[in-house]
């Protein structure tokens, strides 16, 4: 099916969530609210004639000070049955970044979920094991967001555990062997 | 110090690194020397890859550059190993392993720093890439490209034999 | 006597242990982790802990322009660094609107298929040492460093290789490179009876694959995996065959897929893979058109070398190219290729200016460390290590 024709069938089908269709290079990306995306999911998985069984992507983007929403969740998915692709995003707001999971859905989507948490902050409601993947535990701050500094926020920000780390190579210099 | 055989005489035959041999069966020498010798000979690494170079660094222990010539057999554990390559990018999560896994080796224990990432960041320098192990480890040679090619890890180990040949009394510290 | 026995096992108490396996462990193929508790031999829960290779490889890719994060493809799948690269080139394209002229499709199709049997190469090795023979691996690395070698002869690299470029490739392919490819190319088929003698009728690597870890076709699509860990379940699933880029549309090939998603299929499967790649080579050899490398767009391509050390004008284009990037237009694709790992896919989201505003990458190992629970529960400890080989994962694209 087109990626047009989808996009129809989604706005027939949730009218209220719809909010706007972009095609770009032969790909269309449907924008929804996010209140009922497990349900426009639960449909696109299971209705025979779109049948999207391949959760191929989800991430999240961080559009600061260019979306009234600041965050988007992307869903990429993918038919193998019947060959075709969508991209649904829901808008997810800044004061309060949840959204609810898809991981009944798509078993795939843990992980990705989970990465989303740990690098945008997102939370995924209902998600069975929602904890950082990507950085350690005590890690402050969520990397991909746009006001987060490439390298860092700095020495004095540091991760504790790398500064036990540091601290903890420094102490044990007096048992190495000097000539 | 050199094994060459020596006339049958009794006379002492000098090698060329002041070692004397007085017939085939006595070897004069140094116990520095002949520890050295010893150690440099079958230098056994901590088999650990983190990430590019590591790829590299198995090249090198296969077949077609083969480091068993040189005596360098890979060890699953750290307490049985000499040294350690810091093979790849060492990102802070990871610091913390590579920390320990080098702190349970005995001592005499070296590293080896592999590659851009482990000894300056490389082209990460990323909030989680730690700029350079040698923050948080004693580095003995440091091995560069992105990944090194086989014959600069060997240049890498040889640079490393010759630091210890050069070592007096570093084999009996007990710590 | 019996009652004896009874009265033993009532007495004997059993307790649950949890072990740490990795993330310094030779048979985790890097810096996984995985914490086991174990009931006896038996897994009782896996849970598998991945990130000790993040370094930033998305935050860094909206930092340079579109020609500068290349480089940060190739460390990506470190093992397949031309599969990537090709990849990334072709999502760029895409997001440009710009197509590479056929030479250089076909060279892409040929020097991506040469770096899908080099990572195949060493799975075949690594997977086979970790379940006990050492003789494949040695074989097999002997047979992958001539792949290395003709990377070199290409482009001077051998591991990370950087060889394809936006709209086209870097340099022509010379008449040394093609004929020594081809040489290969030939002999290959020999190196696989070799390898086959050794593993795929063996006993104890049947005893230890098949069965192991099976999962069913529904399952597969739906925890997402891809490439030979999902055509190993029956799913006739390969990006090249249904959504083709470069030159796979122009080459005959087979995709073979298993049946009952154990191991030991997709050992199957990715065994059949090297033989059709090593076709695709050889067919892409004999097909090679003549023309030129690099696609007639300006605005996107870099100019040729030679070019910018003698010509004023073509060194401005190139300074300006590289320092603002190009003008993008505005929009979002997204564009997988079948790498040997499974379907890797990028994202990009362009706001108009010479860098990505973001810059995402889907990788085929990420997905695939996540199904480690499903696929080690319930088993046995060591077919775990039978389960890591088989899902064939490298963590630096795991962990970005």
């Amino acid at each position: 099916m087109e990626p047009a024709e989808i996009a129809e069938k989604i706005k027939e089908q949730f009218p209220d969530e719809f909010l706007e269709v972009r095609e770009f290079r032969g790909q269309a990306a449907v924008t929804v609210k996010k209140g009922r995306l497990v349900d426009i999911c639960r449909y696109l998985h299971d209705e025979p004639s779109l049948f999207f069984d391949f959760l191929v992507d989800l991430c999240g983007v961080d559009y600061l000070g260019k979306k009234e929403n600041r965050f988007v969740v992307l869903y990429n998915l993918y038919s193998v049955r019947h060959r075709h692709r969508i991209l649904v995003k829901a808008e997810v707001p800044e004061a309060s970044p949840s959204i609810d999971t898809v991981v009944p859905i798509w078993a795939g989507a843990n992980w990705h979920e989970r990465e989303c948490f740990d690098l945008f902050g997102i939370t995924f409601n209902g998600h069975p094991d929602l904890r950082r993947i990507l950085l350690p535990e005590g890690w402050e701050g969520h990397p991909l967001r746009k006001d987060y500094p490439v390298k860092g926020p700095g020495p004095d920000q540091e991760w504790k555990g790398f500064t036990e780390v540091l601290a903890r190579a420094q102490r044990y210099k007096e048992f190495e062997w000097d000539e | 110090m050199g094994l060459i055989t020596s006339p049958a005489s009794l006379t002492l035959v000098e090698a060329d690194d002041g070692t004397k041999i007085m017939n085939p069966n006595i070897v004069i020498t140094s116990f520095d020397k002949i520890i050295n010798w010893a150690r440099v000979s079958s230098l056994w690494p901590m088999t650990f890859g983190l990430a590019c170079c590591a790829i590299e660094m198995m090249a090198v222990y296969a077949s077609h550059n083969d480091l068993d010539r040189m005596g360098i057999i890979p060890r699953g554990s750290p307490r049985q190993s000499d040294f350690m390559f810091v093979a790849g990018t060492v990102t802070k999560k990871m610091s913390e392993v590579v920390r320990r896994v080098y702190d349970q080796m005995p001592e005499p224990r070296y590293v080896i720093s592999v590659g851009s990432c482990a000894n300056s960041g490389g082209i990460f320098n990323s909030y989680s890439t730690v700029q350079g192990c040698d923050t948080f480890l004693p580095i003995d040679v440091y091995i560069p490209g992105c990944p090194p090619r086989p014959e600069a890890f060997i240049d890498g180990i040889i640079k490393l034999q010759e630091k210890m040949r050069a070592e007096h009394f570093h084999w009996s510290r007990w710590r | 006597m019996d009652n004896l026995f009874e009265e033993q096992e009532k007495s004997f108490e059993t307790k649950q242990l949890t072990i740490s396996l990795g993330p310094q462990h030779p048979a985790t193929h890097g810096v996984l982790r995985l914490d086991l508790l174990l009931d006896g031999e038996t897994v009782v829960k896996c849970t598998p802990y991945v990130g000790y290779l993040h370094r930033g490889v998305e935050k860094l890719g909206e930092t340079k322009t579109y020609f500068a994060a290349l480089p940060l493809s190739d460390r990506l799948d470190y093992i397949s660094s031309m599969n990537n690269n090709v990849g990334y080139v072709n999502a760029v394209e895409k997001l440009f609107g710009i197509e590479a002229p056929e030479r250089a499709k076909f060279i892409r199709t040929m020097v991506a298929e040469m770096g899908r049997l080099s990572s195949h190469i060493i799975w075949l090795g690594t997977h086979v040492l970790d379940i006990g023979a050492t003789t494949p691996f040695l074989l097999a690395m002997a047979s992958r460093e001539k792949i290395l070698d003709l990377f070199e002869i290409l482009c001077g690299a051998r591991l990370t290789v950087s060889y394809p470029r936006v709209g086209g490739v870097r340099n022509d392919v010379t008449q040394e490179f093609l004929d020594r490819l081809y040489e290969y190319v030939l002999e290959f088929p020999a190196r696989m009876d070799d390898y086959e003698t050794l593993v795929t009728e063996n006993r104890i690597w049947k005893d230890r694959t098949v069965d192991i870890g099976i999962i069913s076709a529904e399952e597969a699509v739906n925890w997402g995996l891809t490439g030979g860990t999902l055509r190993g379940s029956g799913v006739d699933y390969d990006v090249r065959r249904y959504a083709p880029y470069d030159a796979y549309d122009k080459v005959e090939f087979d995709v073979p897929v298993g049946v009952k998603g154990d191991c030991y299929d997709r050992y199957l499967v990715r065994i059949g893979e090297m033989r059709q790649a090593n076709r695709i080579i050889k067919q892409c050899i004999e097909k090679l058109p003549a023309g030129p490398i690099l696609a007639d767009a300006p605005k996107f391509t870099l100019p040729p070398k030679d070019l910018i050390l003698k010509d004023m004008e073509h060194l401005i284009h190139q300074f300006i190219l590289i320092t603002k990037g190009p003008t993008v237009p505005e929009g979002e694709v997204y564009v997988g290729t079948e790498v040997p790992k499974g379907e890797l896919g990028f994202y990009f989201v362009s706001d108009g200016t010479g860098k990505p505003y973001r810059m995402r990458v889907r990788a085929p190992s990420f997905v695939h460390a996540s199904v480690m629970p499903r696929l080690c529960e319930g088993g046995l400890i060591a077919d775990v290590i039978a389960n890591i080989g088989t899902i064939d994962i490298v963590l630096g694209e795991c962990d970005r």
